[in-house]
C-alpha cells in the first residue's frame, strides 16, 4: 500500500515535469518574437526590450530554461507584463474566493448528483430516471454563462431573492457569503451535477444487478442499506473518477463563472490577463491548474482503496 | 489480490460508460436532433439569403429595440439586426466545430496509429499525450489564442489542439487490441509494408469509434468557441460568432437580456443535437455498447 502511494506519487513528477517543458516552449516555439507576440502590434521598441529582459529572451534557449525552471521550484512564476508585480503574489491574493467557491460547488455537487443517480437507477426505466437523465443532457448542453446569466434573470432581476453580481469572504459573515456564492456554485454544479448523476447512475446500475444485492435483499436487509451500503460502496470507485477527471471542467468553468457573476478570484484575474495580453499571468495560471488537476487525481487514485477495500496494490 | 483498477480512461465518461437511457436514443429523440441540425446548418449556410439586414450594419437610431416586424428579434446597442447576426454567427461556429473535429480526428488517427503499433514511439508519444491532458483544455487554448491572435484559424488550433490526445488514446486502444489479431499477424508474415498494414487492416477498425467520437469534439468544439468569444479570446469582435454576440450583449444584460439569451438558446439546442446524435451513432455503430446496454 505505502509502496503503492509512494510509486504513484513519484509517478506524478515526470509528467508536471512535461507540462513544464510544455509550457515553456509553447511561447518560444511560436513563430515569430515572443516580445513582439506577447507587446501587440502597437508595441514600442523599449516595450519589447523590457519584455525580453523580463523573460530572459536574450539567453540561448536552454539557459533560459535552467533560469525558468530554477525560479519555478523557487515558487516564482515570473512577474507580470502589466502591473509589473509577481504573479504568484497576485494568484495568492485571489485564490481564496475561488477556492471557496470550487470547494462549495464539490460539496453542493457531490450531495445533489449522487443522490439522484442512485434514484435514477434504482427506479430505473421510470419517470424518476428519465428526469435525471433529461437533466444530465441538458447541463452538458447549455453554456455555463448562458446558465449563470438564466440564474440571475431569475433569482435576482424577476424573484430579487439575491444579490445580481459580487462576492463577500466568509469572514464577513457566512449568510453574506453564501448568498453571493450560491448562484455561482448552482451555475458550476450544473455541468458537474450532469456529469457524476450520470456516472452513478451507470455504475449503480452495474452494481444492483449482482448476485450480492439479491442476497442483501433476501435475507431482509431494508432497501435503504441495501443501496448506499452494500451498492454505492462497489459503486463507488468510476464515480470517484469522475469526480477527479470532471475537475477539469470545473477549472474552466471558474473561469468563466468569475466573470459572469463579478467575483475577484484567480479566474477572472485570467480574464483580465487575456485581455491585457499579461502572458506571464496566463502562463502560471496553467502551471497552477494543471498542479491542482494532477493533484486531486493523484489523491483521488490513492483513495481507491479506501472505497474498495478489494484492491490491493 | 485483485488487479489494480483500470482507471476509467479520460474521455470515457464521454464516450461509453455513462448511457443515455434508451428512449432518448431510439425513435423521436435522433429524429427531432437530426431536424433542428438540418436546419441550423441550412440556415447558416443560406444565412445572406436568409437573414433581413446586413449583420454588421450599424444604426444609431435603433439601438436595443425590442422585437418588431423590420427586426424579428430586436437590435444590439449598435442598432444591429439581432436575428441577421444570430443566423450569420452560426457559420463561424458551425465552421469552427467540425473544422476542429475533423482536424483533430485527422491527426489522431495518424498519431494513435503510429503510437499503438511501434512500442518505442509509444512511450514518448503518450508521455506527451498525458502532459497535454494535464492541461484544462481551456486554459491551453486561452494560452494558444493569446499567442497566436484572435484569427478564425488560430482559434481553430486553440480548440484542435487539447482535443488530440484524447484521439490519440482512443486510436491507440483499439490498435493495440487488433494488432493481435491473426490477419494482422498474418499480414505481418505476409511481408505486406508497413505503411499497409497500418492504413489498410488497423485503421479501418478506428472508423465506427471515430465517428463517434468526432461528433462529440464537434459540440465540444462550438461550446468552447463560445466560451473563447465570451471571455475576450476567441474570434475578433468584428466577426459575428455566437459567443460574440452574447460577449457584446453582456454590458446590456439587465436592459436587454435577449442579447444572450437568443445566441444562447441556439448554442444550446445546436450542442444538444450534435450530442444526441453522436449517443445514436454509438448504438448504431458500436454492437458491444449495444450488448452491454441490453
Amino acid at each position: 500500500m505505502i509502496g503503492y502511494v509512494v510509486r504513484r506519487v513519484l509517478a506524478v513528477i515526470p509528467v508536471m515535469a512535461s507540462v513544464a517543458i510544455f509550457v515553456f516552449l509553447l511561447l518560444r516555439l511560436t513563430p515569430g518574437d515572443p516580445a513582439a507576440i506577447i507587446a501587440g502590434d502597437m508595441a514600442t521598441p523599449a516595450q519589447l526590450e523590457r519584455i525580453r529582459q523580463s523573460l530572459g529572451l536574450s539567453e540561448p534557449l536552454h539557459i533560459q530554461f535552467i533560469t525558468w525552471v530554477k525560479l519555478l521550484l523557487q515558487g516564482d512564476l515570473g512577474t507580470s507584463l502589466i502591473s509589473n508585480t509577481p504573479v504568484t503574489g497576485m494568484i495568492g491574493q485571489r485564490i481564496w474566493p475561488t477556492i471557496n467557491i470550487a470547494l462549495l460547488t464539490i460539496s453542493l455537487s457531490v450531495l445533489i448528483a449522487v443522490p439522484m443517480g442512485v434514484l435514477a437507477a434504482w427506479r430505473h426505466r421510470t419517470w424518476a430516471d428519465y428526469a435525471v437523465m433529461t437533466f444530465s443532457v441538458l447541463g452538458f448542453s447549455i453554456p455555463v454563462f448562458v446558465i449563470g446569466y438564466i440564474f440571475i434573470q431569475i433569482f435576482s432581476i424577476e424573484l430579487r431573492w439575491l444579490p445580481v453580481q459580487g462576492y463577500a469572504p466568509p469572514s464577513e459573515g457566512f449568510g453574506r457569503f453564501l448568498a453571493r456564492a450560491i448562484l455561482p456554485c448552482l451555475t458550476l454544479a450544473t455541468i458537474y451535477v450532469a456529469l457524476i448523476a450520470r456516472m452513478t447512475r451507470a455504475s449503480m446500475l452495474e452494481v444492483l444487478g449482482e448476485d450480492f444485492i439479491r442476497t442483501a435483499r433476501a435475507k431482509g436487509v431494508t432497501e435503504r442499506i441495501v443501496l448506499f451500503r452494500h451498492a454505492l460502496r462497489n459503486a463507488a470507485v468510476p464515480i470517484m473518477t469522475i469526480i477527479g477527471t470532471g475537475f477539469a471542467l470545473l477549472i474552466g468553468g471558474v473561469v468563466v463563472t468569475e466573470s459572469v457573476f463579478n467575483i475577484p478570484g484567480v479566474g477572472r484575474l485570467t480574464v483580465d490577463a487575456i485581455l491585457a495580453r499579461d502572458y506571464p499571468v496566463i502562463q502560471g495560471m496553467i502551471l497552477l491548474t494543471s498542479a491542482i488537476y494532477v493533484f486531486i487525481n493523484l489523491l483521488i487514485d490513492i483513495s481507491y482503496t479506501f472505497f474498495d477495500p478489494r484492491i490491493r496494490y | 489480490m485483485t488487479a489494480a483498477p483500470q482507471p476509467v480512461s479520460r474521455m470515457q465518461w464521454m464516450l461509453g460508460a455513462v448511457a443515455l437511457p434508451r428512449s432518448w436514443r431510439s425513435g423521436l429523440g435522433p429524429a427531432i436532433a437530426a431536424i433542428v441540425l438540418v436546419v441550423i446548418v441550412l440556415s447558416a449556410i443560406l444565412a445572406p439569403l436568409i437573414a433581413p439586414h446586413d449583420p454588421l450594419s450599424m444604426n444609431a437610431v435603433q439601438r436595443l429595440k425590442g422585437p418588431s416586424d423590420i427586426y424579428p428579434l430586436g437590435t444590439d446597442a449598435y442598432g444591429r439586426d439581432l436575428f441577421s447576426r444570430i443566423v450569420t454567427g452560426g457559420r463561424i461556429s458551425l465552421f469552427i466545430g467540425v473544422g476542429a473535429a475533423v482536424v483533430s480526428v485527422l491527426i489522431g488517427l495518424v498519431i494513435g496509429l503510429v503510437s499503438g503499433f511501434f512500442r518505442v514511439a509509444d512511450a514518448i508519444i503518450m508521455r506527451i499525450m498525458d502532459s497535454l491532458m494535464a492541461i484544462p483544455s481551456i486554459l491551453l487554448a486561452i494560452a494558444l489564442v493569446s499567442l497566436n491572435g484572435p484569427s478564425i484559424w488560430s482559434v481553430m488550433f486553440a480548440i484542435t489542439i487539447p482535443e488530440i490526445p484524447r484521439v490519440v488514446r482512443l486510436v491507440r486502444s483499439v490498435v493495440l487490441s487488433a494488432r493481435e489479431e491473426p490477419y494482422v499477424e498474418a499480414a505481418i508474415a505476409l511481408g505486406t509494408s508497413m505503411p499497409k498494414i497500418l492504413w489498410g487492416h488497423l485503421m479501418p477498425n478506428t472508423l465506427a469509434p471515430l465517428t463517434v467520437q468526432g461528433t462529440y469534439i464537434c459540440a465540444s468544439a462550438i461550446l468552447t468557441e463560445a466560451i473563447l468569444s465570451f471571455l475576450g479570446a476567441g474570434v475578433s469582435t468584428e466577426i459575428p460568432t455566437w459567443g460574440n454576440i452574447m460577449a457584446e450583449g453582456r454590458i446590456y444584460f439587465q436592459l436587454k437580456p435577449s442579447l444572450i439569451f437568443w445566441p444562447g438558446l441556439m448554442l444550446s439546442l445546436c450542442i444538444l443535437s450534435i450530442n444526441l446524435l453522436g449517443d445514436t451513432a454509438r448504438d448504431v455503430l458500436d454492437p458491444r455498447f449495444k450488448k452491454r446496454e441490453a
